[in-house]
């Protein structure tokens, strides 16, 4: 019986009520909260294709992929150190485990190092959240808004790796909490495969 | 997990064939936005990609694939069914840019 199974009163023992779709609580639950953040980040990308499109002359500020091949490498990356850590959870290692932990949490912390060096060169070009020099201000707006949201998570993805990491260290989490944070952290992975082509390739400016 | 255990230990092997694919599918997206093509072409072929990268994290990675498939389902079919919702402005994108034929 799993820990999320609950044992209905007043009913012969045996009958118990699982958990939906038969997957522990807390990974449900995560996956709950997934599913609902899809939403907010899809929300988000519509409106901006929506502004995008309808606006005539929209900027193409970016004229280097290296910045943004280099955070896409990382993320893909730590995506892969996580799962590393949880195949060490799961096989008991815990030492192995919390390494890999670290390991990723400092991949994000990279990243999001990188993030903000190309915010604030984009600063200093005078763009902002209402203008920059090339035009209209939604593109200040859209994209500081879009990455400033995937930076959000990114940072939150950092601080729950390194309190989970420490405590399933400590003996205080499993192997299970590793996996429901795997899922966050894939996930933040995953909207970045959205970010990078709709709000940096498809603004590209070539020569 | 414990009671929903789905995930086959199938070794790093294919944690690192995954990845590597992914790593394809997103260099071969900076190579479409190199590519002299129309904004709409390759706002298509990007997101083809992306979705086939996003497809196979949340398969693989997020193990998704190992799940039930009653879960499976609920997911692809409540995520698919919203993402479609929201695809109802285009038409008003079009109006605002053109004017033409909503705006008369």
């Amino acid at each position: 019986m799993s820990h999320g199974d609950v044992m209905m009163e007043g009913h012969a023992p045996g009958f118990t009520l699982g958990p939906a779709f038969a997957i522990p609580t807390k990974k449900l639950a995560m996956w709950l909260f997934i599913i609902a953040d899809t939403m907010t980040f899809a929300g988000c990308l519509v409106a901006y294709g929506f502004l995008r499109h309808g606006t005539a002359n929209w900027p193409r500020p970016f004229h280097s992929i290296t910045n943004v091949a280099l955070m896409t490498f990382i993320l893909l990356t730590s995506s892969l150190t996580m799962l590393f850590a949880l195949r060490a959870a799961k096989a008991g290692d815990k030492a192995a485990a919390f390494r890999w932990i670290l390991i990723t949490a400092a991949a994000g912390i990279l990243f999001g190092l990188l993030h903000v060096r190309e915010w604030l060169q984009l600063i200093g070009e005078g763009m902002t959240m209402f203008k920059n020099p090339w035009g209209t201000p939604l593109f200040g707006a859209s994209f500081f808004s879009i990455t400033g949201l995937h930076l959000t998570h990114v940072t939150a993805g950092v601080t729950a790796l390194l309190v989970v990491g420490v405590r399933y260290k400590g003996g205080r989490y499993k192997a299970d909490d590793i996996e429901v944070l795997g899922l966050y952290w894939h996930f933040v992975d995953l909207v970045w495969m959205f970010v990078v082509p709709l709000i940096y390739l498809m603004n590209l400016g070539k020569a | 997990m414990t009671a929903a255990d789905p995930h086959k230990e199938a070794g790093v092997g294919k944690d690192l064939v995954i990845y590597f694919c992914l790593l394809v599918l997103a260099g071969l997206q900076f190579v479409i936005a190199y590519q002299n093509i129309d904004a709409s072409q390759m706002l298509v072929r990007m997101l083809v990609v992306a979705c086939v990268e996003a497809g196979m994290a949340a398969l693989f990675f997020m193990h998704l694939g190992a799940e039930r498939r009653g879960f499976l389902l609920f997911v692809a079919v409540f995520t698919i069914s919203v993402l479609l919702g929201l695809q109802f402005g285009w038409t008003d994108s079009h109006r605002m840019l053109v004017g033409a034929p909503f705006s008369k």
